[in-house]
């Protein structure tokens, strides 16, 4: 046994599908059964399982795997060194969460009773206890905070983060002055408070950012693809994609993506483009015809010689352009530093003017000091550093519930602002992928035996009919013998007939998708497909123009394909775009003062989503469509988008009232603090209440997206 | 005065066994999967000569 354990490997595998305890029991209970599995770990909330497996185990043994148990899996790559860095800064946030929180509460404890009147050698006694507990909280808790202030502050410029830290320096430092020269008030109850609030916003907001990503990374689908290579002896063996050299001849089958750039070496079949160019109709691929990586094969299975692999790659060139796209979109100042521009000068003045103000008025530097702390403890944005996070992931778990996944609150914020919404035609406004057009054509027992011959085989078009068929809740008929042949299509005897589903015996005229069941040779009936609106497209468009967006289409696919799109929409159109172009065109707008909010999901559009103000994704787009979006939305439905620009700007709406309430507050408390009020019992009751109230404001957002 | 001695130092203590317990926890992996552990409760454990 530890002979075994020591040559096992671990791996990831993204399982989107995992929805209930009955997947878990099933995958981590079937999962071993495989010779070459060891253990099997389900993590429901990202939607992965964590595999130990021998180490000849290849990637689509594995995947196979898993489809016995009726999953489908991805590998997840060289991905999770990435996405444990920002788990990882979650769980130290999550420690320093409890680490203030424990202090806060012991030192409440203690306070209570000098509140109470312990006076003398207790309250000294209580005072020197308190400070012992927050010393090592402050350095503890307040290193992120110290951290980022002083980054800002060494760039010459200022954030939240810099009035917070010299308030709570300052304020620690007092106390302990306080403490020894046996005074009334100490403020590490409130130093310790401020801490622990400040700390559960900043918390919240990394937590919302960690899920979203577990969320994005479990629907990327081409990570750690790779390709079955044909050796000179006819052998074939699983090369990862990052392995792929030139020259190698790749095996593609019906129904998989390329892994690299090459040309057609063997066989001939039609290629969809749609996630590359935006193309609808797939084109043809004979032989010697080059071909690019990410572009989906439909037809039959051909060998492909291959030309440039990874970084040399056709997708390398539009992967730059969304480097260079997506740096216009780090300029956008988040609301929270934009109200601390203001709010931390002020803040520092009040402070500064209130200590001026009492030694002119001859109190002695030791009370103006106290009075100055006092003032910094109570505009110290508590409820500010709450405002903002709070809102941002009650509102991120709403629309989480109605489908969308949002990557962090910046994104919310610039969706709020939106005024344009340019929208890709293949596969988002339609569902980009075939959808069979005449099937009311066919009686009961076509459509029977057409599922029935369907349902056993994996490409492309069988698996349109199946859903489709499955959706209208036809039942199969029994068939037997069931042979599929690639490049020709599934055969099988139904009552001593032989029934075949395939190509179509005659070519059809348009370069439509085409195919055709026919009983003992003679054609029963030939399926259509096209690529289908989304059900709720022209609702969607309504929407949006009802929410003062205005759409319009920008699709790089030629303009008669688009056109019939855009006239039952009412949308103008811009066709035949490069990914330049689109650039271009949202520049044009972003020029003449819009906010453009891009929708799209291929790889042409990703330097298009990158420039974007704000942008979406269908969960079926290209990985880099979804890596370069904000949000994701998944289903089949477009509406998700304007639900989310409905909750993103209700959410804007809800920060300001709490930057108002806030504001507000800071109003009556800044003078009292002034007049010398404020204890340190005062500031205790205006903190915790301020944060609550703003808190509770936040939790409306959760009904927001009805 | 007497009790406090006493008190306190229980009442420090019981605090940083929870901040122990719970920092033992999330070292533990109990917070990774938590929509995850609410469902396993329904998850029948294989039987053992299933093995």
């Amino acid at each position: 046994m530890t002979e075994a354990a020591a040559l096992l490997v671990e791996r990831d595998f993204a399982v989107p599908d995992i929805r209930c305890a009955g997947c878990i029991a099933k995958l981590e209970q079937g999962l071993v059964r495989d010779r070459r599995i060891a253990a099997a770990r389900v993590n429901f909330t990202e939607k992965r399982v964590h595999i130990s497996c021998t180490l000849d185990a290849e990637t689509p043994e594995l995947i196979g795997a898993f489809s016995l148990l009726g999953f489908e899996a991805h590998p997840i790559g060289d991905g999770p060194a990435e996405v444990d860095g920002g788990a990882s800064d979650s769980r130290a946030l999550l420690r320093a969460v409890a680490v203030a929180g424990f202090a806060m509460m012991n030192i409440m404890l203690l306070s209570v009773s000098v509140w109470s009147g312990a006076s003398g050698a207790t309250r000294d006694l209580f005072h020197w206890l308190s400070a012992a507990i927050a010393l090592p909280t402050v350095a503890y808790a307040g290193r992120s905070f110290f951290r980022s202030a002083w980054r800002a502050v060494r760039h010459g410029r200022t954030n939240m983060d810099v009035p917070i830290s010299i308030g709570v320096l300052i304020a620690t430092a007092l106390s302990l002055y306080e403490t020894a020269t046996h005074g009334p008030h100490a403020y590490f109850d409130g130093v310790v408070m401020l801490l622990f609030f400040l700390l559960c916003g900043r918390w919240l907001d990394s937590v919302m950012r960690d899920r979203a990503r577990g969320g994005v990374t479990a629907l990327l689908r081409n990570m750690g693809t790779g390709a079955m290579v044909v050796g000179a002896d006819e052998t074939s063996r699983w090369v990862d994609a990052t392995a792929l050299e030139p020259g190698m001849v790749m095996l593609v089958a019906a129904g998989e993506r390329l892994a690299a750039d090459g040309v057609v070496a063997g066989g001939a079949s039609r290629i969809d483009l749609s996630l590359l160019t935006g193309e609808s109709a797939p084109r043809e691929a004979r032989l010697g015809d080059p071909v690019h990586a990410g572009t989906l094969n439909i037809e039959a299975p051909i060998r492909v010689r291959v030309t440039a692999a990874g970084a040399d790659t056709a997708i390398a060139d539009i992967a730059r352009l969304m480097g260079e796209a997506a740096q216009g979109k780090s300029r956008y100042v988040r609301i929270a530093d934009r109200a601390a521009r203001y709010y931390a000068p002020a803040v520092h003045t009040l402070a500064l003017l209130a200590f001026a103000g009492w030694m002119v008025a001859g109190a002695g530097w030791h009370h103006s000091l106290l009075i100055a702390v006092a003032v910094l403890i109570i505009t110290c944005p508590c409820a500010l550093g709450l405002a903002v996070p709070a809102a941002q992931i009650v509102a991120a778990g709403t629309l989480m519930r109605v489908g969308v996944l949002v990557k962090d609150g910046s994104a919310l914020e610039r969706l709020a602002d939106v005024d344009r919404a340019m929208i890709d035609k293949t596969g988002t406004l339609t569902l980009g992928r075939p959808v069979a057009t005449n099937l009311d054509e066919a009686d009961a027992t076509v459509r029977a035996l057409l599922l029935a011959l369907a349902r056993a085989s994996r490409h492309p078009l069988s698996e349109a009919l199946t859903r489709d068929l499955t959706a209208a809740g036809v039942t199969p008929l029994a068939v037997e013998a069931i042979r599929e042949t690639p490049g020709f299509g599934v055969e099988a005897e139904w009552e001593g007939r032989r029934v075949t589903l395939g190509r179509p015996a005659q070519p059809t005229t348009d370069s439509a998708l085409a195919t055709q069941l026919a009983i003992d040779g003679a054609p029963a009936l030939t399926v259509r497909f096209a690529d289908a609106l989304r059900p709720d497209a022209a609702d969607t468009i309504a929407a949006l123009r009802q929410a003062d967006v205005a759409p319009s289409i920008l699709s790089g696919d030629r303009a008669a394909a688009v056109a019939p799109v855009a006239r039952s929409l009412g949308l103008t159109a811009q066709t035949g775009m490069s990914p330049q172009d689109k650039l271009a065109a949202i520049a044009r707008q972003t020029a003449a003062g819009h906010r453009v909010l891009m929708i799209g999901d291929g790889l042409n559009d990703g330097p298009a989503l990158a420039a974007g103000h704000a942008s979406i994704a269908p969960g079926s787009a290209s990985d880099a469509g979804k890596n370069a979006a904000d949000c994701i939305f998944l289903g089949d439905r477009l509406m998700p988008v304007v639900q989310a620009i409905r909750v993103a700007r209700r959410t804007q709406a809800i920060v300001r009232q709490n930057f108002a309430l806030a504001i507000g507050y800071n109003i009556i408390a800044v003078p009292l603090a002034f007049m010398g009020y404020v204890t340190p019992l005062v500031a205790a009751i205006a903190m915790s209440g301020s944060s609550l109230i703003v808190v509770g404001n936040a939790l409306r957002l959760k009904g927001a997206a009805r | 005065m007497n009790g406090l001695l006493v008190l306190i130092p229980v009442a420090l203590g019981l605090g940083l066994i929870g901040l122990a317990a719970f920092f033992w926890s999330l070292r533990g992996g109990q917070f990774d999967d938590l929509d995850g552990a609410a469902l396993r409760i329904f998850v029948e454990d294989e039987e053992e000569d299933a093995r």
